[in-house]
């Protein structure tokens, strides 16, 4: 338990710097569990881990959370799951007995987080997902009382992304003629079984459709096809390495399509750094208001602190859920995890996001679905009830 | 049976019982603790049944143990969860008995390569069904908890080690044994070595299913990425070797320590877990290159030695 030792000394130290006289009190032990190794290693090093350094370090440096009218300071013991829902479960019961932790954080992924939800269940912490997105969220939130989800459902995330094409359809922008390929895994399938019935309900014609297995490296016979079959429109349901791919093999074949939608990591930071102006006018899932300024200010002090910026759709959400547990336990003033529960289910919370109320499922209901990167920022174009979306313009080449 | 083998039975079943008694000291930690170890125990056993004598090294647990938390996953809403386990385990047999009907003639080095290949196999082809149908996520919502599963699995550790008693006495462990020594004498003397090898091949496949299976409730969401993870066939292998694989208790001593040992790395190094196992798996082969079976054997030798000298 060295670690623990060093984590006290010098969140101790902190405080007597930044609060002077304080006296140190007991301090509340946070616990986290994510990939550290392992498939979504680099996701949650995007998406989860900085949020938590950030969270952490601003509520110390403010002295602490207020507890009942006493200053605690945070101490946090991470734990890598390597993406193994296994480890995930002993985590946090390790976590919660071991290390008695007083707030367990959601860990990341859908997977790892269903995987997660009876023991946080039995163990009565609250667990605020924000990298989980599932159809099931009545069913799931019915077992697990004291789960929430602020990503919203896989449903709508391919539906709006149609939704947009259709819209660019009646405004006369694009063509009828659609290529979906997909990758074949887990999520990838199950937004393309959405995605192709909701193209063919609005009526496009689906002029090449394909999948291929992750981790296929050579993606240029399919984007050969794709642009053989002379489409308006591309869709991608892809994951990070094939949504980079994808677009590499665009931008070689010069594939001239007015709209192109990638999946998952296109709102990443990495996707705009990567491929600069091409990027211009590239759809995917998620997106954020980038004009908001409390998004701004969250973004320019996860940099500063961190050295990394938030990824435009769940980076934001992570933060959101961490905003939300200390609204929560400030406001109740106790560590008694049924009535800080409570006191989620019952209000609606400001965060860098905007306002968040979870309905009778515990759902977020207003979210991000379709986002595109315009003029280097990649915005959020189509929600569920958030505001500041602006309008999807049309893919002009990849100079 | 002899007085001996009366007393191993005894001892056995006490031990049993011990273990029973875990869930009640309501300690969560402790008790997913004993579901790793109960889980590995049983895994590295029925690998050990076969591979033990066979000396033929079977990475397929992964695929075995994928096919039955889908069969578990893909079930579970239209049949009985007591149905289930029964049909993981004979699909998981059953698909053992193609794949050692068409690979156990091969020896050696091509066997693992197979094996290894067999787990991405499965895997592909449960993806290529599900993109085909156009699957929606496979969830396992039961009111299961962890002790309902620790007893299941230590249920099926009872009947891994009843069944390896069994084929120990029997002419197939007897025949096994032979294969191992030396295939080529085993054929000669007219042992069918192929339908041996394949029945104790079965028996492991059909386990790891029926593992799968009892776990697919743990994980709520099943994924390929998790179900077929390639780690596990590794982690099976390298347990068992740890203990030992000439005698049935070889593996158990393998997955106790290993257990507790990935355990406080994961705890104390969070961030070098990966590298500081690579190392321990070092550490085994060179220290210990006959597991602790072997320890036993050499240290009790030196001692039976020592008395004679006496």
């Amino acid at each position: 338990m060295k670690r623990r030792t060093l984590f006290k000394v010098t969140t101790t130290l902190a405080a007597t710097l930044v609060a002077g006289a304080a006296f140190a009190q007991d301090s509340i032990v946070v616990g986290a569990v994510a990939p550290k190794t392992g498939p979504l290693a680099g996701g949650a090093a995007v998406t989860h881990w900085p949020n938590i350094a950030l969270w952490v370090e601003e509520v110390n440096e403010r002295g602490g959370l207020n507890v009942g009218g006493e200053q605690r300071m945070l101490e946090v013991i991470e734990y890598d799951d390597q993406t193994n829902p296994s480890e995930t479960i002993k985590a946090v019961q390790r976590l919660a007995t071991q290390d008695d932790a007083d707030i367990i954080l959601a860990p990341y992924s859908t997977g790892l987080n269903l995987a997660a939800a009876p023991i946080f269940d039995k163990l009565g912490f609250p667990q605020i997902t924000s990298s989980a997105a599932t159809d099931q969220i009545g069913e799931l939130t019915e077992q697990f009382n004291d789960m929430f989800f602020l990503l919203g459902r896989s449903t709508d995330l391919a539906e709006d992304a149609v939704e947009v094409l259709s819209d660019l359809r009646e405004a006369g922008e694009i063509g009828n003629k659609v290529a979906m390929v997909n990758v074949a895994d887990a999520f990838g399938i199950e937004l393309a079984a959405v995605g192709k019935p909701a193209l063919e309900a609005a009526g496009f014609e689906i002029v090449y459709e394909t999948s291929y297995p992750l981790g296929t490296q050579d993606l240029s016979p399919i984007m050969k096809a794709a642009k053989a079959a002379e489409p308006d429109a591309f869709m991608a349901w892809s994951y990070p390495p094939d949504t980079f791919g994808l677009t590499e093999q665009a931008m070689i074949e010069e594939l001239n399509v007015k709209a192109f939608y990638t999946a998952v990591a296109t709102a990443f930071p990495s996707y705009g750094a990567r491929f600069g102006a091409a990027a211009e006018g590239v759809m995917g899932i998620g997106g954020v208001n980038t004009a908001s300024p409390e998004f701004q200010d969250y973004a320019a002090r996860l940099e500063a602190a961190t050295g990394s910026k938030p990824d435009y759709w769940a980076a934001g959400m992570m933060y959101a859920s961490l905003q939300i547990l200390e609204e929560a336990i400030e406001t109740t003033g106790t560590l008694d995890m049924a009535e800080v529960t409570q006191y989620i289910k019952d209000n609606a919370f400001e965060t860098v996001m905007g306002t968040i109320d979870f309905d009778d499922q515990n759902n977020n209901t207003a979210y991000w679905t379709v986002g595109q990167w315009q003029d280097g920022e990649f915005k959020g174009i189509k929600e569920t009830g958030r505001e500041g979306a602006v309008e999807p313009m049309v893919k002009t080449g990849w100079e | 049976m002899k007085r001996d083998e009366w007393k191993t039975l005894g001892w056995a079943t006490a031990l049993l019982a011990v273990a029973a008694l875990l869930p009640l000291t309501g300690d969560g930690y402790l008790i997913s603790l004993g579901v790793s170890i109960a889980m590995y125990t049983v895994l590295a056993t029925s690998w050990a049944l076969f591979s033990g004598p066979t000396h033929y090294i079977s990475l397929a647990t992964a695929a075995f143990f994928g096919i039955g938390t889908y069969v578990m996953g893909s079930g579970i809403e239209v049949l009985p969860y007591w149905v289930l386990l029964p049909i993981a385990g004979l699909i998981g047999g059953v698909l053992a008995a193609l794949v050692g009907l068409a690979t156990l003639r091969l020896s050696g080095v091509y066997f693992v390569i197979f094996t290894l290949g067999l787990a991405e196999m499965t895997r592909q082809g449960v993806t290529w069904y599900q993109n085909q149908t156009g699957h929606k996520g496979t969830y396992v919502l039961t009111d299961l908890t962890d002790n309902d599963i620790y007893w299941q699995l230590l249920g099926l550790a009872a009947l891994v080690y009843l069944v390896g008693w069994g084929i120990g006495r029997s002419r197939l462990g007897f025949a096994l044994r032979i294969i191992g020594d030396d295939e080529d004498v085993a054929r000669h003397v007219g042992i069918n070595t192929a339908l041996s090898k394949v029945a104790l091949f079965v028996v492991s496949g059909a386990v790891a299913a029926i593992v799968g299976a009892i776990i697919a409730p743990r994980y709520v969401y099943i994924e390929p990425s998790t179900a077929f993870t390639p780690m596990l066939s590794f982690q099976v292998v390298i347990m068992a070797l740890l203990g030992g694989t000439g005698r049935l208790w070889g593996p158990l001593v393998g997955v106790i320590p290993f257990t507790l040992l990935w355990e406080a790395i994961s705890s104390s190094f969070p961030n070098q877990t990966t590298l500081l196992l690579g190392l321990s798996f070092l550490a085994i082969v060179y220290l210990l290159p006959g597991g602790f079976v072997g320890l036993y054997d050499r240290l009790k030798g030196r001692a039976a030695k020592r008395s004679a000298m006496a």
